[in-house]
């Protein structure tokens, strides 16, 4: 087991996501998994090869800078947990 | 104290003046209305992505080359994970293990010593978002406020290495990567609006020994001389830290302005930022010519104008280092210099009456009314006897404050200087017969008592006349 199912409950936390019933048991098994296949991938010697920046073979794709429109203001808002004066508001930091 | 020296190494952010965002289109005007400038971009909403400006990379790679950076010709972003409001994806998009520019350096002149201080990388990021703390505080606040306006304006994140030794030396290195940067027209480079801020990683060691002591992170430091005093004070805790036995925390600290102190913020024992590639977003390939174009549109930087100004006009080393030190006050300087190519009387006004008044009043030179063109004129008034130095002050601050044309002010203030020879003869004669005392002892030898008699002369005429054409006809009319 590389992540506890503690684990998992702290970074839902975090990110600010409900997990209910078998959830955190459930996501603490497939992590789990994608963290073994990982671990296997982590044996091949890589040294010599080059790291992909992307799986595409793309590169440089730019944006002139041109100012476009930003979303309206009630919609910027409309998720905010709470809001006021037009600033989201979040609770003590630290 | 001697038996230790500081270690200090600068992380300098600097927003670059481009119209929009590093990954859309928002605006990146400052001081508009919280949460007006934002999109699902730049608010991390899920599933959206951003697509690079083009001319940050330029202004990025421009801000490289300025400091004397080697270019990587293959880089890419990365994410840097961690949880914090102003962050709303939950990582931010930065340039871990490639970055646009590297290997640089600049040298720093400091009481008539030159020091060249590396810097380790420049690489573009993602600014945050801004947070205002209800009560003032981010330790006694029970909320905070988040404004994304400034989530997503591109920066360049300039590293030093850790070869900086005092505070003075951190002063002088931010001086001059501002002069740098505003010379390439990389950023406004303001700290007071935030487009320029910078923490300082300070440790201490005993003299002689090449290993790192612990060192801490000062923050919250809002001006070039809040950075010396805070990495002055830093230095001296740690010291006295480590002489009475204690040891270094490693840690963030926050800059009390008015305590004048360091207080800790959170302990930072390295944290992980789990950092992997952005697979969102196509690396960056730069061609060579490419980056010798961008080379090319980069204008003459502050330590070539400041050898120019010492070469072909013959100024002192420490005026051009002073009018070099800004942009506008350089070209102040070059476009008056041009009218009245006396470089050092151009020099004294500037770095004396217009740096005295910008100071005085806290100003920018562009708020200030005078022009460069204005100095010139009233300059050549002064040279031809029409005012004297002294009179040239008082115009210079008019102009200063209202713009006027000198000729003008003069006309006004009926400033005029008494050159005419006439006028004068009445008024030395008035002189002359009202003290025969300074009279007899002028002409039995005593050459001080012209002085008086001067003196006297400029008075009456309220400091219109012009002393040396004063000084002459009272010598020539007590010889008689
Ligand atoms: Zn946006």
């Amino acid at each position: 087991m590389k992540i506890s199912e503690k684990e998992v409950e702290q970074l839902a936390f975090l990110s600010r996501l409900d997990l209910q019933g078998e959830e955190p048991a459930d996501w603490t098994k497939s992590l789990n998994a994608v963290l073994d296949y990982l671990e296997l991938l982590n044996k091949l010697d890589t040294s010599a090869v080059e790291p992909a920046a992307h799986v595409l073979p793309l590169k440089n794709i730019f944006r002139e800078d041109r100012p476009q429109q930003s979303l309206d203001k009630e919609l910027v808002l409309a998720n905010a947990p709470e809001e006021e004066e037009g600033s989201f508001v979040v609770p003590r930091i630290v | 104290m001697s038996r230790y020296e500081a270690v200090i190494g600068l992380e300098v952010h600097v927003e670059l003046k481009t119209e929009t965002k590093l990954f859309c289109g928002c605006s990146t005007e400052f001081g508009k209305e919280p949460n007006t400038q934002v999109c699902p971009v730049c608010l991390g909403l899920p599933g959206a992505t951003g697509v690079l400006n083009k001319k940050a990379v330029e202004l990025a790679v421009k801000a490289g080359l300025a400091l004397n950076c080697e270019i990587g010709t293959n880089t890419w972003f990365d994410r840097k994970n961690y949880y914090y409001p102003d962050l709303p994806k939950g990582f931010q998009i930065s340039q871990v293990f490639r970055p646009i520019a590297y290997k640089g350096y600049l040298d720093l002149e400091l009481n008539g010593k030159s020091k060249r201080i590396n810097i380790t990388r420049a690489h573009l990021e993602e600014d945050p978002g801004k947070l205002t703390h209800a009560g003032g505080s981010i330790i006694t606040s029970h909320c905070s406020y988040v404004d994304y306006n400034r989530s997503g304006i591109p920066l360049v994140e300039i590293v030093s290495e850790p070869e900086i030794r005092s505070g003075e030396e951190a002063k002088a290195y931010l001086e001059k990567l501002k002069a740098i940067l505003e010379y390439a027209g990389v950023s406004d480079v303001k700290m007071e609006q935030g487009s320029l801020r910078c923490d300082a990683n300070v440790s201490v060691r005993p003299v002689g020994s090449t290993v790192l002591g612990t060192k801490t992170e000062i923050k919250n430091m809002n001006s070039f001389r809040a950075v010396q005093r805070a990495i002055d004070y830093e230095v001296e805790r740690q010291i006295e830290a480590l002489m009475d036995g204690g040891r270094i925390i490693q840690e963030t600290r926050a800059w009390d302005e008015n305590l004048g102190v360091t207080v800790a913020m959170r302990s930072k024992e390295n944290p992980d930022y789990r950092c992997f590639m952005e697979h969102e977003l196509a690396p960056i390939e730069l061609k060579t010519e490419w980056i010798e174009d961008v080379r090319a549109t980069i204008p003459e930087l502050p330590d070539a104008r400041r050898k120019r100004l010492v070469e072909e006009h013959g100024l002192p080393v420490y005026d051009a280092g002073v009018i070099t030190s800004s942009l506008d006050l350089a070209e102040f300087f070059d476009a008056a210099l041009k009218e009245y190519p006396d470089a050092k009387t151009v020099s004294n006004w500037v770095m004396g009456e217009l740096l005295r008044l910008l100071n005085a009043r806290n100003l920018e030179l562009s708020e200030a009314k005078i022009t460069p063109g204005g100095l010139a004129s009233l300059l050549k008034l002064i040279e031809k006897g029409a005012i004297s130095n002294k009179m040239g002050k008082e115009v210079f601050e008019v102009m200063f404050e209202e713009g006027k044309d000198p000729d003008q002010i003069v006309k006004e203030k009926g400033l005029s200087q008494i050159s005419d020879e006439s006028q004068l003869n009445r008024i030395i004669a008035e002189v002359i017969a009202k003290n025969p005392k300074s009279v007899a002892d002028f002409q039995s030898g005593k050459e001080k008592a012209i002085g008086f008699l001067v003196g006297q002369v400029m008075k009456a005429t309220r400091g219109q006349a012009n002393p040396g054409v004063v000084n002459a006809i009272l010598r020539e009319k007590l010889a008689e």
